[in-house]
């Protein structure tokens, strides 16, 4: 069971209008159960253990239980991950335990500016120069041939 | 028929996909759509901040060419992708995209995604063309950037692009649906940017029960592009060369970095290096048996070769070059102990930052890699353009990269633009120009944005469609819900059911076939003329009960679409191998009756599907180098 959700932990995103796990998941797997308000993976053969439900959910209710066709039981791999960073735990079957700890971004959320501050060196929609070039190619013209 | 509200959106330019390849067309289009007073519209089957290939997020950039230092030249990036691709390449694609694929990067790292830097602030190597990034944010950093230039507003997520929409022969937009409400989308266009992504679950994966959809590529790619140019009539290209990956085996961790910035080996059960030991081999594969780097399907070749003779398992040495790089250290225990520390973290980062299931198997298995060597295998096949294969729409490259002799075959008008008009492929859509991977696919998307908006200004004529067409397409989109509503209270057991079958047992029978007959992990990648020829007559039945697909709800009816969109790839896949008798990429597949690499085949092999009569044709193009003059 890829990734399962923890229903003593998940409370169905209640005060969102949409769950996070729902929204987020890129194969449609997620799914709220309405009578029990809680959510599950309603096609765990078909999941990619990407983590992103995993990630995204508020109240840390999903895990991944790693394929059971080819994993053995015991590990456990566990995110947290903040606006710029990301802690990854890693519990082996024996009980080692590592910890890593990555950048994620290093501009603040939601501040990506398209043209990365640099301007556009043709304004002739038939001229190879793409928007921000030659400048943020670093080059003083586009290539072409000789 | 299942009662669906259907919604109409009208637009200049149609995005559809959301992957590395859309999001930079979005950027792109943006600027030059506010110019020109257009309006451009995306629509993504998920979430664009986690969507496509990247949705868990990537530990390197793939492509790199380094103009603006002058580490490598545009003929150094056409040598290496034709050579890797066994002379198959359309060198004006590959140098269009290499051209501008360096300043996709910058823009990434200014949209905020960490790029390792040295000490000097150079970026940091992970091979020639390759650098090393904390990627886990990849795609939610292009993601916004894109979201950014287009607005919310024209972005439509969960919605399932299924059919092309047409105006004679040119393309004029997309019809889908929602997989959370019930609606029907018609969007109408002048110029459509094709980026969905390549795909996968067309073969059989080598794991069969929960770990079905660990395969390497991601199971929500499910050959959408493909499915899209191909009905809409385009020329495709390369549908025979799918691509193989060699991982770690059954999580599919990348090995990159164990191979290029480890230096790690692999060998057999005997401990035997058959990159040496069964280096004869490669005469038979000259010229490219002889160039460096060794192409991706050699290398794989002979491996496979051991693999066949029994000799596995194969196995990464990671105890091994871990105790190479000990090694420099010997006399400086301190150094050595830092140095560790780093490589650990650079190791499990890679798997942490793309294939977070290689750190569970790891850890499930108690693996350190300094002490233990870890299996490695041959994956099953994918359809990858961008990567190491290269099936996709045949396109037109721009008209400065042309010659004398290229122009007539390889330009007609509009860069990277199908042969249908109004269609425009980038990423894993568009064929023949493999190598772009993430950066290069955005660049792609880029270029396709511009040219489609320039496609746009010289054609402003509003498309044209028939309402009659439209009401077709939606019964035909929707049939699988009515198919379920009218049966389902038959049988005691839902999912089986003499009138129709659902979408997983679909997706099995094509894998099956696939499997046997189309050189899969179980033939060992072998196929044959015989085989292909079955596999074809079996396939038939399998297009015929398509339209016997029931669907319960909206997500099946995805799934069912995902599966007639696998289907039309697994067919053109299935003619292109038949059409070209020779073996050209043994590491690939090995057509076992025509087992050598033929000099006539140097030759691009195409095929259009005609929608007026349903017929395939299958043509040959002529190869034409421009790398002597970049
Ligand atoms: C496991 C793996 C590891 C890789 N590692 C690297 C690496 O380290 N470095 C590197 O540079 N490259 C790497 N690549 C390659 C890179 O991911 C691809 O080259 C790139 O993502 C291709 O871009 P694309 O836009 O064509 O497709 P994608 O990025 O896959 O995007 C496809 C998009 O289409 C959407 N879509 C699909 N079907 C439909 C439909 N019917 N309707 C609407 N939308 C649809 C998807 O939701 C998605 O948004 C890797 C690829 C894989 C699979
Ligand atoms: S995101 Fe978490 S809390 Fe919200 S529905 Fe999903 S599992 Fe439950
Ligand atoms: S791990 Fe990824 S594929 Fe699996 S359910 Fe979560 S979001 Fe979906």
């Amino acid at each position: 069971m890829p990734s399962f959700v923890i229903l003593e932990k998940c409370d169905g995103c209640k005060a969102l209008d949409k769950t996070a796990c729902q929204y987020i998941c890129p194969n449609d797997l997620l799914v709220l159960n309405k009578e029990t308000e809680k959510a599950y993976n309603r096609d765990p053969s078909m999941c990619w253990e990407c983590y992103n439900c995993v990630k995204i959910c508020p109240t840390q209710a999903v895990e991944v239980r790693g394929y059971a066709d080819f994993v053995p039981l015991g590990p456990a791999v566990t995110p947290l991950r903040s606006t710029d960073r990301i802690i990854w735990t890693v519990k082996f079957r024996n009980g080692t335990l590592k910890r890593f700890n990555f950048p994620i971004r290093t501009t603040e959320e939601g501040k990506a500016v398209p043209d990365g501050g640099w301007s556009t060196g043709t304004e002739d929609l038939k001229s190879p120069v793409l928007f921000t070039e030659p400048d943020s190619a670093g080059l003083p013209e586009i290539p072409t041939l000789k | 028929m299942a009662n669906f509200e259907t919604k109409e959106v009208s637009t200049d330019l149609l995005i559809v996909g959301g992957g590395m390849a859309a999001t930079g067309a979005a950027v792109e289009a943006a600027y030059w759509a506010e110019k020109n007073g257009l309006k451009v519209t995306l629509v993504d089957k998920a979430a664009l901040d986690r969507s496509g290939a990247v949705a868990m997020g990537l530990s390197a950039i793939n492509q790199y060419v380094g103009l603006r230092d002058g580490e490598n030249t545009l003929k150094d990036y056409v040598d290496y992708v034709r050579n890797d691709l066994m002379g198959i390449t359309r060198e004006d694609l590959v140098a269009s995209i290499a051209r501008h694929v360096d300043s996709s990067v910058h823009l990434f790292e200014k949209w905020g995604l960490p790029i390792w830097k040295d000490e000097d602030g150079k970026y940091v190597h992970e091979g020639r063309w390759q650098l090393m990034i904390n990627g886990e944010s990849y795609k939610v950093i292009l993601a916004e950037a894109a979201k950014n230039a287009l607005g919310m507003d024209n972005i439509y997520e969960r919605v399932f692009i299924t059919e092309p929409l047409m105006d004679g022969d040119k393309c004029v937009g997309a019809v889908g649906f929602s997989v959370r409400d019930n609606i029907f989308y018609v969007f109408k266009a002048k110029a459509v940017v094709v980026a969905m992504g390549g795909a996968v679950h067309v073969f059989k994966p080598r794991s069969s029960g929960e770990g079905l959809g660990r395969a390497w590529y991601p199971p929500w790619n499910s050959g959408s592009s493909a499915y899209f140019t191909i009905k809409s009539g385009c020329e495709m290209t390369c549908q025979e060369v799918r691509f193989i990956p060699v991982r770690f085996k059954d999580a599919y961790g990348p090995v990159g970095a164990w191979f290029l910035l480890f230096k790690s080996r692999a060998t057999t059960g005997t401990d035997e290096n058959y990159m040496l030991t069964r280096r004869d081999e490669l005469e038979n594969w000259l010229p490219y048996g002889k160039v460096k780097p060794v192409p991706a399907n050699l290398r794989n070749w002979l491996m496979m070769l051991e693999v066949m003779e029994g000799k596995g398992p194969i196995y990464m040495r990671t105890e091994e070059a871990i105790a190479n790089i000990a090694d420099k250290f010997k006399d400086d225990p301190k150094a050595f102990k830092k140095k560790m520390k780093e490589l650990e973290s650079e190791a499990w980062e890679d798997f942490l930052d793309m294939t977070i299931s290689q750190a569970i198997l790891w850890a499930g298995m108690n693996v350190a890699p300094e002490e233990s060597k870890s299996e490695i295998a041959a994956a099953e096949p994918y359809f990858i353009g961008s990567h190491s294969g290269a099936s996709g729409a045949w396109v037109s490259g721009p008209e400065d990269l042309q010659t004398g002799e290229t122009r007539d075959e390889y330009f007609w008008g509009y860069a990277h633009m199908a042969t249908v008009p109004g269609i425009f492929c980038a990423g894993d859509a568009s064929g023949a120009s493999s190598h772009k991977f993430s950066s290069g696919s955005h660049a792609e998307g880029r270029i396709c944005a511009k040219a489609a908006i320039a496609y746009i200004v010289d054609n402003p004529g509003e498309p044209n469609v028939d309402p009659a067409v439209v009401e077709d397409l939606k019964a035909t989109i929707l049939k699988p819900l009515d198919l379920f509503e009218q049966h389902k209270d038959y049988s005691s057991d839902p999912d089986i059911h003499p009138e129709y079958i659902v979408p997983k047992m679909f997706m099995f029978r094509l894998q099956k076939i696939m499997d046997e007959y189309a050189g899969g992990v179980s033939s060992q990648f072998k196929t044959s003329k015989p085989l292909l020829e079955r596999g074809m007559h079996l396939l038939t039945f399998l297009k015929e009960d398509s339209e016997k697909l029931a669907a319960r709800d909206l997500h099946e009816l995805m799934r069912c679409w995902e599966n007639i969109h696998r289907m039309w790839q697994a067919e053109a896949h299935i003619r292109t191998i038949l059409f070209r008798e020779e073996t050209r990429w043994p590491g690939y597949y090995f057509r076992a009756d025509t087992p050598k690499m033929s000099k006539d085949w140097e030759v691009f092999a195409n095929c259009i599907w005609h929608k007026d009569t349903g017929e395939w044709e299958m043509l040959k193009r002529p190869i034409y180098h421009i790398h002597d003059k970049l």
